[in-house]
């Protein structure tokens, strides 16, 4: 039996110490432990409990509806539609690849859209969520709906899309709306816009009035779990949706003008209230549908706007520039009546050209007007005059005028894209050209050739001033801009311009008003008093006005003595139709400038239709109406 | 001394249970019943998927703890071969499988149940230990050419398991067999030699990783680094833990693991699901019932009067301390995490049914504490 037990008691007492010492070392390690729950639950609870919470609730911002854009008789331009849309979540980049298929089983996305959403699913951060696909059909809805045990993260939210119902007619006022880009940002922190699914205005009143209309975000405090999906509400906060707006354009009157613009392959119409600056209708043809821009262009549909070459995406209203040729020449005839180089009964002499050193200069009657006054000058577009009274008031009175007419500046209409055109003078030459202005500019000047430069706004801009008696009025797209809540008082109809005067002697403004009288009542454009069968047009609605022709390309002698027409040039190189018109002859409201790129001749293209959108905008009278306000405030 | 002394008559069976240390059964049951509430908890305040069978499963272990006590060492000292070379056996196949598949393979699948040879294989380097020192003179002990067989001893399993790659068992065992052997009476030199051997080899150690297990340790290191990232379970357990302040946000009211911001909530992040609802109050009572198994082993292993009884008991406590200390430092970002359970508190059917089993035999120690055992040879 011994032999179980001998040495047992020595190495049972050295198993003992041994044990204690490991239970000591036990001892510590675990008061160790305690020591760190105590750092951890006492001295850095707050730090964490902060942390936990920040885990746990999740500012989410509630995107504002975007104001509605209305025409100033309460009919819509731009509406919100519902959209249904797919959103994905991703749990920090986990099993984005397998769910980006998945997607495309259901969706067939194409590589592309597989592309930027893999790398947009990778990329965000705090799980919020981003767009799969916009505007879904109730198919679309329902297969997502069945297959959705298998797309973790994947769910449909009930967004706002533009909708633009006059499509192209609007265009080019309205813009349209795109993704906020990092150019968007610049200046503006409203977090709103770091939303996935914001939309942003890019062109026209939606780019303008952005800011107003966009509305403020709410906020919605939410719990969400660790993949980001929403558990429970905690805390809402409503927003403000953004501010409607009333424009000036009234649509029936834009339907009318685009009807008629388009007889031609692209031109543009400009219809202002010479009173107020409202602009009533500008159209620029041709145009695009802004509901493509909405629901997302293609690549392919972008290339073809791109590519025509009448320019559909370009505004030409307030961006295109044409030498406005003979309209310029009211310009020229009160610059040289202001500065006293001609007096109203000053006749000069025309016999078809004049010459300085040895180059001619046309006038565009072979034989020549003999000689006229200013007003004879004016109806008959006698080249010559001009010329000769362009020389007599010299290049800076002439400049000062242009310019006080809104020629070389941009205007207060507030589009963007809006181009200031070219008013020359020594300066500009001297600064562009690094050349000293010449004899021979001042003459070109004079019938509005050469550097002259102006948009169809510029050309309302200045008929509307010579109407009104020499205001500075200034065009104006937005009547009136209000949130829902807000009450909308009409502003009481004014028949005199608030604007500043630009201090010109109204016996002179008078004599340039006879002027463009006599156009329409025996000059160049007096064939528009009678329609096709020989009758008087409206007699009661009397207009005045002013034709004019543009050269693209410089007349040769040879092509002169050839008597080649411009029919037998191709359309790129014939001359632009212009035609400058207000009305009524006694208390002048409404103007217009008409364009027709490459339209041949003034008179014969332009002319018609200036005179019947402005014998349409007097019968209608838009100015003296009101509905709008009250169409607004109902809705 | 008389040999009646010596060698006392065989106890009865009412005896026996009577031995049964059913104060420290009571404590064990708590540990389970605190683990099938914060399963509850973690499952969103729900039976399923884990707290039932939680409880379930330590009913059925329960019983299988109480027959294991009631089985005389001598059969112990008989099985540790046999169970020790078919749990090398078995960690073999899953090596083998592993390879296979591929990756991190740590069970065996034998018909409806899977086997977790590791979890074998701790018990196993426990009980070879015992016997081996049991049946060696204290002046061999002390001897290193008597200490290198039980070195291969827990070697060939820490080899093992580090190549499926079980980072955590082969640190339980390494260090579960380097207590038995300091209590065996092994000279302190060599386990300093050993720790200077470690160190050195730490670089080896390293390029046994795999890339995830490397990731850890870095992280580990600097948790912030790459706070969305691998440091990402180490930073929200904390948060966890530390928002849950000194009496916790309540039962069924911790967000950090009912919104799933806690990975593997219901496993290893166990303690951590605990703490957030039951503050630091919670975890300390979960410590001190811990602590009170650890002090009944100890006294266990005291009282046996045979040394295989005694380094058996001391091996059973010392495994239930690295446990629960290497889970618990893990989830307070004190240790990498390395894939420790915390015994009887996390979701999971093999580390119960082995810590149950190991309790057996620790409770078998006192139920035959005077039992006379042979010297193996």
């Amino acid at each position: 039996m011994m032999r179980y037990r001998k040495g047992d008691g020595e190495r049972s007492s050295l198993f003992t110490r041994r044990a204690l010492l490991l239970g000591g070392a036990q001892v510590v390690l675990l008061s160790a432990l305690a020591g760190r729950l105590y750092q951890l639950q006492v001295i850095e609870t707050q730090r964490f409990s902060t942390l936990a919470e920040e885990n746990r609730i999740n500012l989410r911002l509630l995107p504002p509806s975007r104001g509605l854009i209305l025409d100033r008789t309460g009919q819509p331009l731009a509406v919100n539609r519902n959209n249904f849309r797919a959103m994905a979540t991703s749990d920090r980049g986990r099993g984005v690849d397998v769910l980006v298929e998945r997607l495309d089983q259901i969706f067939s996305l194409g590589e592309t859209e597989k592309t930027r959403l893999l790398r947009e699913l990778r990329r965000s951060r705090n799980a919020q969520p981003v767009v799969v696909r916009e505007n879904l059909g109730w198919e679309e809805v329902a297969r997502l709906e069945f297959n959705a045990p298998d797309l973790p993260g994947v769910f449909i939210d009930l967004g706002q899309t533009r909708d633009y119902p006059e499509g192209e007619l609007m265009s080019h006022i309205i813009g349209y709306t795109g993704r906020v880009a990092d150019e968007d940002l610049a200046g503006r922190d409203d977090p709103v816009l770091q939303l996935a699914t914001m939309r942003f205005g890019k062109k026209g009143v939606e780019r303008s009035l952005e800011d107003s209309i966009r509305g403020r975000a709410g906020a919605v405090q939410v719990e969400v779990n660790a993949v980001g999906r929403v558990v429970r509400e905690l805390d809402r906060t409503e927003g403000q949706p953004g501010s409607n707006a009333l424009l000036t354009i009234d649509l029936d009157l834009q339907r009318f003008v685009a009807d008629r613009v388009k007889e031609h392959q692209s031109g543009s119409v400009v219809v202002m209230d010479v009173i107020t600056g409202d602009v009533l209708a500008m159209v620029s043809t041709p145009g695009f549908d802004p509901n493509t821009f909405a629901r997302g262009i293609t690549q392919g549909e972008w290339r073809e706007l791109l590519d025509s070459p009448e320019r559909p995406l370009h505004n030409k209203s307030i961006a295109g520039v044409y030498p406005p040729g003979s309209t310029y020449k009211m310009v020229t005839a009160l610059a040289a009546l202001e500065s006293k180089a001609i007096e109203p009964w000053t006749r000069l002499p025309c016999a078809g050209h004049l010459e300085l050193g040895n180059i001619k200069f046309h006038c565009w009657l072979k034989g020549g007007h003999g000689s006229t006054n200013v007003v004879e000058a004016i109806a008959q577009s006698c080249d010559c005059f001009f010329y000769e009274a362009a020389r007599k008031a010299g290049i800076d009175r002439i400049a000062d005028v242009g310019n006080r007419l809104g020629f070389g500046r941009i205007s207060d209409l507030g589009l963007p894209g809006e181009s200031a055109g070219i008013q020359p003078s020594r300066a500009w030459k001297q600064e562009k050209l690094g050349k000293p202005w010449q004899h021979g500019d001042t003459f070109n000047l004079g019938i509005g050739q050469g550097f002259m430069n102006a948009t169809p706004l510029q050309l309302a801009i200045m008929t509307a001033r010579i109407a009104n008696g020499g205001y500075e009025v200034q065009p104006n797209l937005l009547l009136a801009s209000a949130t829902p809540r807000e009450e909308l008082v009409p502003p009481k109809p004014r028949d005199k311009p608030s604007a500043s005067s630009l201090r010109f002697n109204p016996q002179n403004i008078a004599l340039i008003r006879e002027g463009m009288i006599q156009v329409v009542a025996g000059g160049t454009a007096s064939h528009l008093r009678i329609d096709g069968k020989g009758k008087l047009v409206e007699p009661q609605f009397k207009f005045a006005g002013k034709t004019g022709t543009a050269q693209v390309k410089r007349i040769t002698e040879r092509e002169r003595d050839m008597g080649i027409t411009q029919d037998q040039l191709p359309w790129h190189l014939r001359h632009h139709a212009l035609f400058v018109c207000f009305g009524p002859v006694d208390n002048p409201r409404y103007a217009c400038a008409v364009i027709i790129e490459h339209g041949k001749a003034g008179g014969a293209t332009a002319g018609p239709i200036g005179r019947d959108v402005l014998l349409e905008v007097m019968k209608r009278d838009p100015s003296r109406r009101t509905d709008g306000f009250r169409k607004m405030a109902s809705r | 001394m008389s040999l009646a002394l010596d060698a006392p008559a065989p106890i009865g069976f009412g005896e026996k249970i009577w031995r049964i240390n059913w104060g420290l059964v009571l404590v064990l049951t708590a540990i389970a019943a605190i683990g099938v509430v914060a399963l509850y908890s973690a499952a969103g305040g729900r039976f399923e998927p884990w707290a039932a069978r939680h409880a379930m499963r330590y009913g059925a272990a329960f019983g299988l703890m109480l027959v294991v006590a009631l089985i005389h060492p001598k059969v112990w000292l008989m099985l540790a071969w046999p169970i020790y070379v078919v749990s090398m056996l078995l960690l073999v196949a899953v090596d083998v499988v592993g390879k296979i598949g591929m990756g991190a393979q740590r069970w065996l699948v034998v018909g409806p149940m899977q086997i977790q040879p590791s979890e074998i294989a701790k018990v196993a380097v426990i009980l070879v230990l015992a016997r081996y020192y049991h049946g060696l003179r204290k002046e061999k002990a002390s001897k290193f050419l008597y200490t290198l067989p039980p070195l291969a001893v827990i070697l060939a399993p820490v080899a093992l398991v580090m190549v499926q790659p079980d980072l955590g068992t082969a640190m339980m065992v390494l260090l579960g067999g380097g207590a038995l052997l300091f209590v065996a009476g092994v000279r302190l030199w060599m386990f300093l030699a050993a720790g200077i051997a470690a160190v050195g080899c730490l670089p080896i150690a390293w390029s046994f990783m795999h890339e995830y297990q490397r990731k850890r340790v870095l992280t580990f290191l600097d948790p912030d680094s790459d706070p969305l990232g691998a440091g990402y379970h180490i930073t929200q357990s904390k948060i966890a833990i530390g928002s849950g302040g000194l009496f916790g946000k309540g039962f069924l009211k911790g967000t950090q693991s009912s919104l799933n911001f806690l990975p593997e909530k219901q496993t290893d992040f166990i303690f951590t699901t605990f703490v957030e609802e039951w503050g630091m109050a919670g975890a300390l009572v979960l410590l001190a019932l811990f602590a009170l198994v650890l002090v009944w082993g100890f006294s266990i292993a005291l009282r046996s009067q045979h040394h295989f009884g005694r380094l058996v008991a001391l091996g059973v406590t010392a495994m239930m301390f690295l446990y629960v200390f290497i889970n618990t430092a893990m989830v307070m970002g004190v240790l990498p995490v390395v894939g420790v359970p915390l015994p009887l508190v996390s979701n999971g059917g093999t580390a119960m049914v082995s810590v149950m089993f190991a309790c057996g035999l620790l409770i078998g120690v006192n139920v035959y504490r005077d039992a006379q055992l042979p010297r193996a040879r």
